[in-house]
């Protein structure tokens, strides 16, 4: 046996453990239950609930499991008359404050202490005397108080310190007085903060904008993807009639472990907006009129059939399921137009040839703790991605280098070894560059740019953290692909990558940017990244460009295009514009001449491409709203119509399967992520790139209420917080 | 949003001297001592302000300081009388007249345990442990000054002496 084996026997049955592992690991493991109210695999260990307490042979007293670190030998009943009395003595002290609202609470039905309390609870209280109150908390939009029903587990405030980084919960007090509070009166402002919501074991942290709404029993749970960034955080849908009523996560270690960012959890709520577009709809003379699916898409196809192939132009939500974008792309390829696009707030495509076939991190989401330096090129990660900055953070603290290159700095919950800021981000870069180019082969056009060039301080430390580093990682952001020299950015970051040893990646736009380059949304290339005979105009280009027909598919072009407004106008002036979307804009009212309703991702099947690469296909959640139709269902009936091959698909799978035989080794080798450095020196005028603020990503965030009443969304409306 | 206040440089100094005792990763363990050297430049009690000029001082997230000030009975976190009388009513002193001694000096100044005068002179404090000065019980600590031994009249001339 090895040195860090030991063998301990659990309730009279030999166990291997690892040396000081926590007994409580040990019973889990091989299936002994121990009740547990403060402990938590997350979370560093508290041992102040008791309810763990369990028989050690030769032990003085009962034992927390949570606390107890095993030792060769060590004899554990977990059950013994002695161990229950000490767990059931807990209780006893744990219900002496706790109220009798069951009834009433939202998390009766789900609730750690009301299981436990008919496991370990006696049936009569002999407490006789009074009960304390505490005062409630207003923690802000997302999270309940009842402040009376918490047991002080303290899971919450360890969750603050040690996961989100940002302690903001506290113990207040102490004895009868203690009680979880921020002391004074603020809400909790973190982009993963509703987490205290599933940590808490009772009904004392209860989700907010969801209060009152179910109960636990009545609802169904579908296994739901996050549509809001490119993690693709594993949900639950809670369901009832049809009508979703809270997200939760579903514990995926290799992506969002047992989190889920504000944004997941309660994005849904815009599904139910009053915003929604109920029934198919057709501009005459000016005015709206609703008209039946059937009419709406015999006139689309009829649009399309009689427009001049190159005067077609489709322009797609990176968010789109794969299989919708597979479909969009065929139709495309059936009218024999290639101004297809989903890249709505690029602005330099000039190295798009170069691209890698999908964009990717360049390493997994869980590979990337495991980084011993980190460059972030042009990202405010945790409002892109709220998983991959808790990973960058954890990588961060076993001793990570994170190094941050961006236009400014901005809050961040891990220590920071060394940033640059400014405008142009490539000078930056070049900067980093220019210290580590002497020893190593670059491409004459950036070997030029780096010329004469001296790093600051700063950017020598970075250059540094990252040369030195074993696993180095450079991954660019949302701002980093919106800036108007994006190409020669993610040049100069990978040529950094390649001299360094580091992986190279990006943190991609939307949901699927990656299924949409596999089923060829984009101008230049087909399906698997086959380079069209010749490229179509890209997502600006359309924005300038005279149409017959504009196809806008899952965007709002005020909100979801660069230079929004501009994008509106020019739609104006189009000859015929379709919009298909879940909602009704006055952009959209403006601008287009039919609308079709269509689901959003929770009232369809399909399959998103995460930036891992990752294909996760999902089932529709909830009855859609209106007379809306899944996406992909609107697209093969307009697919027939037009009379494209093969196209009787009777599920989203089979969409899905088609083009998957199309990619056939393509859709596996997904990492390879070598941007060859090819740069325009396009350099425009405008050196600014807009932020797009966390919660404004997509329609249904926009529209999400609870999330529009946080802190973060006041701060980016500039209103006083 | 509540405001953070700079610290004076006296206090700053006496903040040093407590992190120097510690490891640089500890400077929670500073906590306590800035917090007495902060109560004692205002008038006895703390406010939010002050503790969060403790947490920017220290690099502490503010919570971690109000947590440490709302614990410990030593630390005043609401406005009280600017002279400190604390009457230890723990075992000893009790057997020898803790509790007489109480109600003497409620009676004398009008207020309950807990409450201060209204001119702000004194601040009786609320419940006093076991001050280790069993030998000399009765006893209280004015000021962080022991008086023990105590009868009514001298318990009357400490308080009557205190500006």
């Amino acid at each position: 046996m090895s040195d860090d084996k030991v063998t301990i026997e659990v309730d009279g049955a030999e166990v291997e453990a690892v040396k000081g592992q926590m007994l409580i690991e040990v019973t889990d493991r091989v299936g002994a239950y121990v009740p547990r109210f403060c402990y938590h695999e997350k979370l560093s260990v508290a041992a102040n609930c008791r309810m763990c307490l369990v028989e050690v042979e030769k032990g003085p007293k009962p034992l927390p499991a949570c606390a107890t670190p095993v030792m060769d030998g060590m004899k554990v009943f977990t059950k013994s008359a002695y161990a229950i009395g000490a767990q059931k003595a807990t209780m006893e002290f744990l219900l002496i404050n706790h109220p009798l609202d069951c009834p009433i609470c939202d998390q009766g039905g789900e609730c750690e202490l009301q299981d436990l309390a008919m496991g370990y609870g006696s049936d009569v209280s002999r407490y006789n005397d009074r009960k304390r109150v505490v005062k409630d908390k207003d923690l802000g939009p997302l999270v309940s108080t009842d402040m009376t029903r918490c047991i002080h587990c303290t899971r919450c405030v360890r969750f603050g310190e040690e996961i989100a980084g940002m302690p903001e919960l506290g113990t207040i007090g102490r004895a009868e007085n203690m009680r979880i509070s921020t002391f004074i009166e603020k809400s909790v402002d973190h982009e993963m903060s509703a987490n205290i919501i599933d940590l808490c074991p009772v009904g004392a942290l209860n989700n907010k904008p969801y209060r009152y709404s179910a109960r636990a029993w009545e609802m169904v749970q579908r296994a739901a993807i996050s549509p809001h960034d490119c993690v693709g955080s594993n949900m639950h849908a809670h369901v009832l009639r049809g009508r979703i009523k809270r997200m939760v996560p579903h514990a995926n270690e290799e992506i969002n472990e047992t989190w889920l960012s504000d944004r997941d959890r309660f994005g849904f709520e815009g599904i139910y907006s009053s915003d929604r577009l109920l029934q198919p709809r057709l501009k005459v003379d000016g005015e709206w009129r609703d008209i039946d699916w059937e009419e709406a898409l015999q006139t689309l196809a009829d649009k399309l059939q009689a427009a001049a192939a190159d005067k077609v132009g489709i322009l797609a939500s990176p968010s789109s399921t794969l299989e919708e974008a597979r479909l969009l792309e065929r139709i495309a390829a059936h009218l024999g137009t290639n101004n297809i696009d989903h890249r709505l707030r690029q602005l330099d495509f000039a190295d798009q040839e170069n691209d890698p076939l999908i964009p990717t991190l360049g390493c997994s989401i869980a590979e990337l703790e495991k980084k011993d330096a980190i460059l972030m090129v042009g990202s405010d990660v945790r409002r892109e991605a709220p998983i991959i900055a808790h990973r960058i953070r954890k990588a961060s603290l076993t001793g990570a280098k994170v190094c941050f290159a961006d236009q400014e700095k901005r809050p961040y919950h891990f220590d920071v070894e060394a940033q640059t800021t400014g405008e142009d981000l490539a000078d930056q870069l070049i900067g980093i560059l220019s210290t580590v180019s002497m020893d190593a082969k670059l491409p004459k056009s950036i070997a030029a740019m780096c010329k004469g060039v001296s790093a600051s301080e700063e950017q020598g430390r970075i250059a540094n953290a990252l040369r030195n580093a074993e696993r180095a990682q450079v991954v660019i952001g949302h701002n980093a692909l919106r800036h108007p020299r994006s190409s020669t950015i993610r040049a100069l970051a990978a040529a950094i990558a390649d001299v360094c040893g580091a992986d190279f990646g990006v943190i991609s736009e939307g949901a699927n940017a990656a299924g949409a380059h596999l089923a060829g949304l984009l101008p230049h290339r087909g399906p698997a990244g086959v380079p069209r005979k010749s490229a179509g105009i890209d997502a600006v280009k359309m924005n300038a460009r005279d149409l017959d027909v504009v196809v806008l598919f899952g965007l709002e072009p005020d909100q979801d295009v660069v230079n929004g407004a501009d994008a509106v106008e020019h739609l104006c002036s189009q000859e015929f514009v379709v919009s298909m979307s879940p909602y009704k804009t006055y952009a959209l009212d403006s601008c287009a001449n039919l609308q079709l309703p269509i689901g959003t991702f929770a009232e369809t099947s399909g399959t998103f491409v995460n930036c891992e690469g990752r294909w996760q296909s999902f089932g529709g959640v909830a009855t859609p709203v209106g007379a809306a139709r899944p996406g992909w269902k609107v697209l093969r009936v307009l697919a027939n119509l037009l009379g494209v091959e093969n196209t009787k698909y009777q599920d989203s799978v089979e969409i899905r399967d088609e083009l998957q035989a199309v990619l056939g080794d393509a859709a596996v080798e997904s990492n390879g992520n070598s941007f060859n450095a090819s740069t325009s020196a396009a350099a425009d005028s405008t050196p600014r790139t807009s932020t797009i603020p966390m919660y404004e990503v997509d329609g249904i965030v926009r529209r999400a209420v609870a999330l529009q009443l946080t802190m973060e969304a006041r701060r980016s409306r500039g209103e006083p917080v | 949003m509540t405001e953070t206040v700079q610290l004076s440089s006296h206090v700053r100094d006496e903040i040093d001297r407590w992190t120097a005792k510690f490891p640089e990763e500890g400077k929670r363990s500073a906590v306590i001592g800035a917090l007495h050297a902060v109560q004692h430049e205002n008038d006895g009690y703390l406010t939010a302000e002050l503790m969060n000029g403790v947490a920017d001082y220290l690099g502490l997230p503010t919570i971690q300081v109000y947590e440490v000030a709302t614990f410990y009975s030593m630390f005043q976190t609401k406005p009280v009388g600017r002279n400190n009388v604390a009457i230890c009513t723990n075992i000893s002193c009790m057997l020898r007249g803790a509790d007489d001694l109480v109600e003497h000096v409620e009676n004398k100044l009008g207020v309950k345990l807990g409450e201060s005068t209204e001119d702000g002179r004194i601040y009786l404090k609320k419940e006093e442990e076991c001050l280790a000065a069993c030998c000399g019980a009765p006893m209280m600590m004015v000021n962080h000054v022991y008086h023990e031994n105590l009868t009514t009249e001298v318990v009357d001339e400490i308080l009557d002496g205190l500006e």
